[in-house]
């Protein structure tokens, strides 16, 4: 790799040098701070707030900074607003949460800051290192919040869990990415790219796809690579289990595309095929697991991995069109699994747990706004219009079709069936049971701006749907896919 | 500008439905009828806009946004004015706003919140009706379309509480799906077929093709809108709805069930002359339904006893013959008919409700007479209503049905010109029937009020002409009934038909089939000065002799009506005994409910019951589902028990995940 980085560089990394600064003052300002205060939630936001300001000098930037370390460019900046918005979102529903179960702040926002640094980096990295990097700084961020709540034996065992079952398909992703080194002899995907031209009968390479794919099916929790979710998912703090399945996820799809679409298109026709089972098995699995689950975030979990076998159809497209849904389905599937996890979060009070079914009994009468925007949520996850969640699946699916794929979308729809009767079980105990026990249902001031804003994206996107469409479109085709479409012909 | 012109009764429909039920009548009335006011102001300056242009490049478009794009799908959210719709803009807020005005008196029995309800369902009609006319691509036209569907089923349905009312809210909706079916075929159909939906850009890639001779797509999607048509527009075989349709307040039928809404087919046809211009198989079917529904229609019209329901036939009837209009490709003509129609059936709609409101609910004509020195400025203008209607010469249904019937006849369609003049008779007389027994004549004794719309105060006895806010709209609207007519008088006596020079680009060029006066017309519809004046000496003899005989046929309406309904009643009984069984059969409206009770509505009953409900639903798909939920179900426990929260086991998995792949490819 060659030596130096102008100042230029640093010119094009400022939203991450933004974040890392913010991140360092919420630091301090625990220290400073009065014990418990609120106030360090707002600083967090407006480091949040800081760095989404900083992306506006970048909306078409197009370049490799660094040599060629990373990319700055539409695609990456999608992410990073998807990723702070749902830092930002998180945030938000952390403030009362941390409250009831007693934790300690500081540490906790300067992760959340980290965690996003990380991801933010993952999606700009357009070399194996850079991403490596950018995922350890995630992924050890995720570690700790798994595991915040100590007093907690299944945060702790979560934490644990993830940590070990993590570094071990960490190890597998590497295995993959040095055998990727080692016959290319670089670390730089575009360079890589070339490289890897008339090498597709290799079988060492193919042993490369292999293990990258299980180490990313690792990460966006793919059956037969999703053990660890509903674990992870049930025992960590809610609101880490709902940044976790959207913050986290949404950043391995970036690098999975990153490392597939730019570095490995002329493997495309293995790893299309590989994703494609994974597509299927995934969706199935975590469909029918979700059936009989009792617990909501467990519920969730299975929904999460199942919603990432719809994703990875966009990948088996491998189209400028199947990215661009994927790009959608992730903005969206943000807003509403965000405000899912907030109606939990809002479920969590001093005498009630409230992830279990049965604690939704009647919520329409406790609390109708509540119910009805669980309610809108249910809907959009099936895929039920006018939400959003039914537009990001015809845009799927409808890629799918375009790329010939056709049994895709068909099992697709198929699982979107199956999921509705969770979904909807859910909607019956808020409407037609009675009343659950326990001490009213309340909001706090930031609980209610995250499901507000949660609320007015999951109809707004699936009313007026263009300006995302618009958007995510021109973002995918900065992606270096001509290219893979180009290999596929 | 032009989303004002929706947007300003919308936006009544809000604070009406929003407010509605804790502000005064008065302030409900004026949200309503400022909304349609100011909408009307708009469309006028529109339209004084549009006028402005030359002629060949008369449109105003604004694109309010683009609504879906997806790969070549790509629709906007455009308003086009162009002069179809500029006229069309113009009678819907014109006369909307007059009707709005009308109502204030009309409704002012009801409580404040079902007033408020009345008027948000109103001003929410009128915008869907604007959305509808203004829409420039097919998308567009639907939403409205389906709006006014809704608006249509909520008024008519709006004394709720009244089965009847309910009942034919839903029949109105179910037959309206039905032919809204077709519709969206034909609309998914024109897509596949052309890949857009703008009106504009089907009729520019029409244009190019021959008209099609043989049946193929284009004769399929435009036979597939006319179903449509017939739905809104209550044309044989789904104009069943309509006379039900009756069931809703007054003012709602004449501005929804006669001046606009049914009328939307008709528009639609209109706006799609040149693709259906190069259908000539689906315009034969257009013209001869139109011909049908407005002969049986007539018929039915000739013996019915409910004042409202007579109109209703009526209406039907007018409709029929916009929709001959169309068929045989004179579509200024139709919509000159749909213009002038929206004036006078609007007039005879209010004058029966003025009638009905000052009877206290009563409907029956048998229970009227007598009427005409109690209710003079009512009976002035609903006699004006009925001459014009009638085509009494120099009235504007005469100039609007005249034009029909001598395009008809040069197109050669000497049947349908026949069934059409016979209508013409039949239409003169059953007005003027209603006219005869409602206003003259001595009142049928007092009346045990059966009060289906007014349950009045049974107290106030004594009759009372309308209130000046009816008074208004219908004065209004007989000064129109007369002159509308008269931006439509035909070269052959002297006019010059501003209104075809007008409409003319919005029809494009439209293709007439070869006929022998396809030159003719071919030069009247294109202004060449010498040809046009050539052709039009070769033809107005001919005009002018059909003049005479139609003025003649309506003039001879009247005079049965005179004869079998004032000078002799007792005639029209002895008549009605002599032939029992067409009474019976007309009376029963050609038995066409029984019909589809006995062919459609009963066997779905009995095949949903048996068949769906114990056959396929308790057997089949539960069957079905309790299997697959039960397999579903088993499956989802046995994974579960997989999951024990072994950190090994985890671990297994992912490696045995890498081998199966592996695996794989070491096996091929």
């Amino acid at each position: 790799m060659p030596p130096g980085i102008s100042t230029s560089d640093f010119y094009y990394i400022l939203p991450e040098l933004v974040l890392t600064g913010g991140a360092l003052l919420v630091l301090i300002a625990d220290v400073l701070l009065p014990r418990g205060s609120k106030a360090l939630a707002w600083v967090t936001l407006l480091a949040i707030g800081a760095t989404i300001a900083s992306l506006v000098p970048f909306g078409s930037t197009h370049v490799e900074v660094a040599h060629g370390l990373l990319a700055v460019d539409q695609f990456a900046l999608f992410f990073k607003i998807v990723f702070l918005g749902a830092a930002a979102l998180t945030v938000l529903m952390s403030v009362r949460y941390l409250e009831i179960e007693g934790a300690s702040p500081g540490e906790y926002y300067f992760l959340i800051l980290c965690a996003t640094l990380g991801m933010m980096i993952m999606a700009g990295g357009i070399d194996l290192l850079t991403i490596f990097i950018g995922l350890e700084t995630m992924a050890v961020s995720f570690y700790i919040l798994a595991g915040f709540i100590k007093p907690n034996q299944r945060s702790n065992e979560a934490a644990v869990k993830y940590f070990l079952l993590g570094a071990f398909s960490l190890g597998i992703l590497l295995y993959g990415m040095s055998i990727m080194y080692g016959l290319s002899g670089t670390t730089n995907l575009r360079t890589m790219a070339t490289a890897f031209v008339g090498q597709e009968r290799d079988p060492r390479l193919v042993l490369a796809v292999i293990l990258v794919v299980a180490g990313l099916g690792f990460k966006i929790a793919a059956v037969p690579f999703h053990m660890w979710a509903p674990d992870v998912y049930e025992g960590a703090p809610t609101p880490v289990t709902a940044f976790l399945s959207v913050g986290s996820k949404a950043a391995s799809f970036a690098m999975l595309l990153r490392i597939f679409l730019e570095g490995l298109p002329s493997m495309s026709a293995d790893w299309r095929l590989m994703f494609e089972v994974l597509a299927i098995v995934t969706m199935t699995i975590g469909n029918l697991a979700a059936l009989t689950q009792t617990n909501i975030k467990r519920m969730l979990a299975y929904s999460s991995i199942a919603h990432a076998g719809y994703i990875l159809i966009g990948v088996v497209a491998g189209t400028p069109r199947g990215v661009a849904a994927m790009l959608i389905y992730l903005l969206i599937y943000a807003f509403m699994q965000l405000g899912a996890f907030t109606i939990i979060i809002i479920m969590r009070r001093q005498d009630v747990v409230g992830d279990e079914l049965k604690d939704f009994s009647g919520l329409h009468i406790r609390h109708p706004f509540a119910a009805f925007a669980m309610l809108l949520f249910m809907l959009s996850l099936g895929g039920i219009p006018p939400t959003a969640g039914f537009m990001g699946k015809f845009w799927l699916f409808g890629a799918a079709i375009d790329a010939g794929y056709v049994r895709l979308a068909v099992i697709g729809v198929l699982n979107s069936a199956i999921s509705l009767y969770y979904y909807i079980r859910l909607v019956v105990f808020m409407y037609l049971k009675p009343q659950g026990a326990g001490s009213p249902v309340t909001t706090s001031p930031s609980l209610g701006i995250a499901l507000a804003v949660a609320v007015i994206g999951t109809i707004f996107l699936g009313v007026y749907p263009r300006l995302l469409f618009d958007l995510a479109e021109m973002s995918a085709r900065t992606l270096g896919v001509a290219a893979v479409t180009a290999a596929i012909r | 500008m032009l989303l004002l012109i929706p947007l300003l009764p919308f936006v009544g429909f809000l604070l009406n439905a929003s407010f509605g039920r804790r502000i005064s009548k008065a302030a409900a009335g004026a949200i309503a009828c400022g909304s349609m006011l100011a909408s009307f102001g708009v469309s006028t300056i529109a339209v004084w806009r549009l006028v402005g242009l030359p002629p060949e490049s008369r449109a105003l478009a604004q694109t309010v946004l683009r609504w879906i794009t997806s790969g070549d799908f790509d629709v906007s959210f455009t308003l086009r004015v162009d002069p179809l719709s500029a006229l069309m803009i113009l009678v819907v807020t014109g006369i909307g706003s007059l009707i709005h005005i009308y109502s204030t008196a009309y409704m002012h029995e009801e409580r404040d919140s079902e007033y408020a309800r009345y008027f948000s369902y109103l001003n929410l009609f009128a915008a869907f009706m604007l959305v509808l006319v203004l829409g420039s691509n097919f998308l567009v036209m639907f939403v409205g379309w389906e709006g006014v569907g809704l608006c249509s089923y909520l008024l008519i349905g709006f004394w709720y509480q009244k089965e009847s009312a309910a009942d034919a809210g839903k029949k109105a909706f179910i037959v309206n799906r039905i032919g809204d079916f077709g519709f969206i075929l034909g609309m998914l159909l024109a897509f596949v077929r052309f890949g857009t939906l703008d009106f504009q850009e089907i009729a520019r890639s029409v244009a190019a093709l021959r008209p099609e001779t043989t049946f193929g797509t284009l004769s399929a999607l435009t036979l597939l809108l006319f179903v449509g048509a017939t739905g809104k527009s209550a044309q044989i075989p789904l104009h069943v709805w309509l006379p039900d349709a009756m069931e809703g307040p007054t003012p709602v039928s004449a501005l929804i069930h006669a001046a606009t809404m049914v009328t939307a087919g008709v528009y639609m046809i209109g706006r799609n002359a040149v693709l259906f211009g190069h259908a000539p198989h689906t315009l034969t079917i257009v013209a001869i339904i139109g011909t049908a529904t407005a002969l049986m229609a007539g018929t039915i019209g000739l013996v019915q006893n409910d004042i409202k329901r007579v109109l209703a036939y009526s209406t039907v009837s007018q409709l029929g013959y916009m929709f001959l209009a169309m068929g045989v490709g004179a579509y200024t003509a139709g919509i000159f008919h749909l213009f002038t129609h929206a004036f006078f059936k609007a007039l005879l709609f209010l004058g029966s409700g003025a009638v009905i409101h000052a009877l206290a609910g009563e409907q029956d004509l048998r229970r009227m007479g007598g009427l005409k020195r109690e209710l003079p400025i009512t009976y002035w203008t609903f006699f004006t209503g009925a001459l014009a209607i009638a085509g009494v010469p120099l009235l504007a249904g005469f100039f609007s049905k005249d034009e029909i019937l001598y395009r008809t006849f040069a197109g050669g369609h000497l049947w349908l010109w026949t069934v059409g003049l016979l209508t013409s008779l039949l239409t003169a007389t059953y007005m003027f029937r209603v006219v005869f027994l409602a206003f003259h004549g001595e009142r049928a004794g007092e009346h045990p009020a059966p009060s289906t719309e007014h349950p009045a105060p049974s107290t106030q006895r004594h009759l009372h002409d309308a209130p000046p806010a009816m008074a208004l709209a219908l004065i209004v609207l007989a000064a129109g009934s007369v002159l509308a007519g008269y931006v439509g008088v035909p070269r052959a006596v002297g006019g010059s038909n501003r209104i075809e020079q007008f409409l003319a680009p919005s029809f494009g060029e439209v293709r007439l089939k070869p006929d022998a006066t396809n030159d003719a017309r071919a030069a009247l519809l294109q202004p060449g000065q010498e040809r046009q004046e050539e052709a039009a000496s070769a033809t107005e003899g001919l005009e002018r002799g059909l003049m005479g005989v139609s003025s003649a046929i309506a003039l001879g309406g009247i005079g049965i009506a005179w004869f079998f309904f004032l000078k002799k009643k007792r005639a029209a009984d002895e008549m009605a005994v002599r032939f029992a069984g067409v009474h019976r059969v007309l009376a029963n409206k050609y038995y066409v409910d029984e019909m589809y009770e006995a062919a459609v509505v009963q066997p779905i009953r009995i095949a949903s019951d048996e068949g769906l409900w114990n056959g396929v639903d308790v057997r089949v798909i539960d069957g079905a589902v309790n299997g697959v939920g039960g397999l579903v179900g088993g499956s989802s426990s046995a994974l579960r028990r997989i999951q024990t929260g072994s950190v090994r086991l985890y671990a297994v998995s992912v490696m045995l995940g890498v081998v199966v792949i592996l695996g794989y490819y070491v096996w091929r």
